[in-house]
């Protein structure tokens, strides 16, 4: 059995008295026939390999394998440290982490699809900066990455996680509603909150395009990451704050994949649309292309 | 029926070398698996890569993947940066070809003939990344099937017989080992056939030799799961 429904999960664990992490938690062990804590130990591994890409891009510029992009996660946390930042120290400080891990992911760096490399940047970095906030212990934070799953899973079967189905609405944003989910279980929001996250995240993510420039990984996919990791934040704030999706979440899932089906193939992941069909993304790609020595890594 | 995603790890995973889980981890994910099915180490290989690979392939390091799960590093591994270095210390040799209309129709497809070190091993398969690194093989020597490889999986080559199918499972049954999945294709009627078998336990070389000493059956080849690295 896997999660279909976000009221599924939400009442599987209200019932149980306790968080969608630790229902999720034993559901996946039942199913995998492994026990909990082997499983908390292999989640524990995937935030260490989350971590340690995040703080590859933030100690030093870290460029694509092409060299399109790069360098601008510690931009970003340098600003943060030296300036008054506008939208706030730690808006500025996760963007900058998001930033660094899809700045790594470029540069052919190891990485955890969360859900899919070209969404990797958001819960390590949203996680991660609400548990400096909170002051948590890691455990805590590795447990919230089931709930994160969990949530991830119910977008994933019923409106996909590849841009080149569903557009990036069901990457970056299905990221971001993870991470929205993460954050409210980490600062202990009850299962219903959790659900009201994802939907207030989802709904305002709606339509947005999968245009990648040349096709790559990189832009607009490394900022985007930036930006929707700090609005996973507010997405959490506004459901602890008592905030209610008036649309039920999983309605919202549901209109993300109608959306999804009525995007037109050129802003699927094909390059061919959006920022892609741009002058300057043209040009790129036909730089691209024109440089290109298969199996070699020059 | 497999649900598509049914676990946790696939969501919040798998652990990857970047920076596309389609065109990276996915096509280091075939390349391992292809060397899995020839069942020994890479001499030579022809790889095809159609429509979204072979534009973008490129610059998502598709071939450096590639390689590199030919040499049997898995998704996950650093050195997948080096593959055209190792491979060339390897003496394994490449040619590359980009075509725009997939064979199969789904846009990230891959053909790969692979010959193998004791020159007479070679095979050719055909095999799609559909998404978060996972891959499946669609034809392998010119069989169609759906294969995944994270079962140990056994291919039986043989005749298009009645009782083919009830003698090799019969001796799987000796080895109390069950069938997880398992499908057929066979060229015409009557003629060459395939079983593929996803197994749940991995059978002993003493199953596989009485398998393989069948009379209705040509050939085996035993594709083990993906290493238990996959973090």
């Amino acid at each position: 059995m896997s999660w279909e429904s976000l009221a599924q999960l939400v009442t599987a664990a209200t019932e149980a008295g306790s968080s969608i992490g630790q229902v999720a938690l034993r559901q996946e062990a039942r199913e995998q026939e492994v026990s909990e804590a082997a499983l908390l130990k292999r989640m524990d591994e995937h935030l260490t390999v989350m971590q340690e890409a995040a703080h590859r891009g933030l100690e030093a510029p870290v460029y694509s394998q092409r060299g399109f992009t790069g360098g601008q996660a510690p931009l970003l946390a340098r600003y943060a440290e030296t300036h008054t930042t506008l939208s706030g120290k730690e808006t500025v400080q996760v963007a900058a982490m998001a930033t660094a891990v899809m700045e790594v992911n470029a540069s052919m760096g190891r990485i955890v699809a969360a859900p899919t490399a070209g969404s990797s940047g958001i819960m390590p970095a949203v996680v991660t900066l609400v548990a400096e906030r909170l002051q948590l212990p890691r455990e805590k934070v590795v447990l919230s990455l089931f709930c994160a799953g969990a949530v991830g899973m119910v977008i994933a079967n019923i409106a996909g996680i590849s841009g080149a189905e569903a557009g990036c609405q069901a990457e970056v944003g299905a990221a971001a509603a993870m991470g929205a989910a993460a954050a409210v279980e980490l600062a202990d929001g009850t299962p219903h909150q959790v659900a009201q996250a994802a939907a207030i995240m989802l709904k305002n993510v709606l339509g947005l395009v999968c245009d990648p420039v040349a096709g790559l990984v990189e832009v607009p996919c490394i900022k985007r990451n930036g930006m929707y990791a700090a609005m996973a934040i507010l997405a959490a704030d506004m459901a602890l704050a008592g905030v209610e999706s008036v649309i039920p979440p999983d309605e919202v899932i549901a209109a993300l994949a109608e959306v999804g089906k009525a995007m037109p193939m050129s802003l699927r992941e094909t390059a061919q649309g959006g920022l892609a069909a741009t002058p300057t993304g043209q040009r790129l790609m036909a730089e691209l292309q024109a440089s290109s020595h298969w199996g070699s890594s020059l | 029926m497999r649900k598509q995603f049914s676990s946790l790890f696939d969501i919040v995973g798998p652990v990857m070398i970047g920076p596309s889980s389609s065109h990276t981890a996915g096509a280091a994910r075939i390349g391992a698996l292809a060397r899995r099915i020839l069942g020994e180490e890479v001499a030579k290989a022809h790889i095809i890569l159609y429509e979204s690979l072979a534009l973008t392939g490129r610059g998502h390091g598709t071939d450096l993947a590639l390689l590199g799960g030919l040499l049997g590093l898995a998704s996950h591994d650093p050195e997948l940066v080096e593959a055209a270095q190792r491979a060339s210390a390897a003496g394994l040799t490449v040619s590359w070809q980009l075509e725009q209309r997939s064979p199969t129709g789904h846009p990230n497809t891959v053909y790969l003939e692979l010959w193998g070190r004791s020159s007479e091993v070679s095979t050719y398969i055909l095999a799609e990344s559909r998404g978060g690194g996972k891959v499946r093989v669609v034809s392998i020597d010119g069989f169609p099937v759906d294969m995944a490889g994270v079962h140990p999986t056994l291919l039986v080559y043989h005749q298009d017989r009645a009782g083919a199918v009830a003698q090799v499972g019969a001796k799987l049954a000796q080895g109390d080992i069950n069938i997880a999945f398992m499908e057929l294709a066979r060229t015409e009627r009557g003629k060459d056939a395939l079983m593929v078998m996803e197994l749940d336990q991995e059978p002993t070389a003493e199953i596989l030799a009485e398998i393989a000493g069948l009379s209705v059956v040509t050939k085996i080849r035993f594709c083990p799961p993906e290493g238990e690295a996959k973090l």
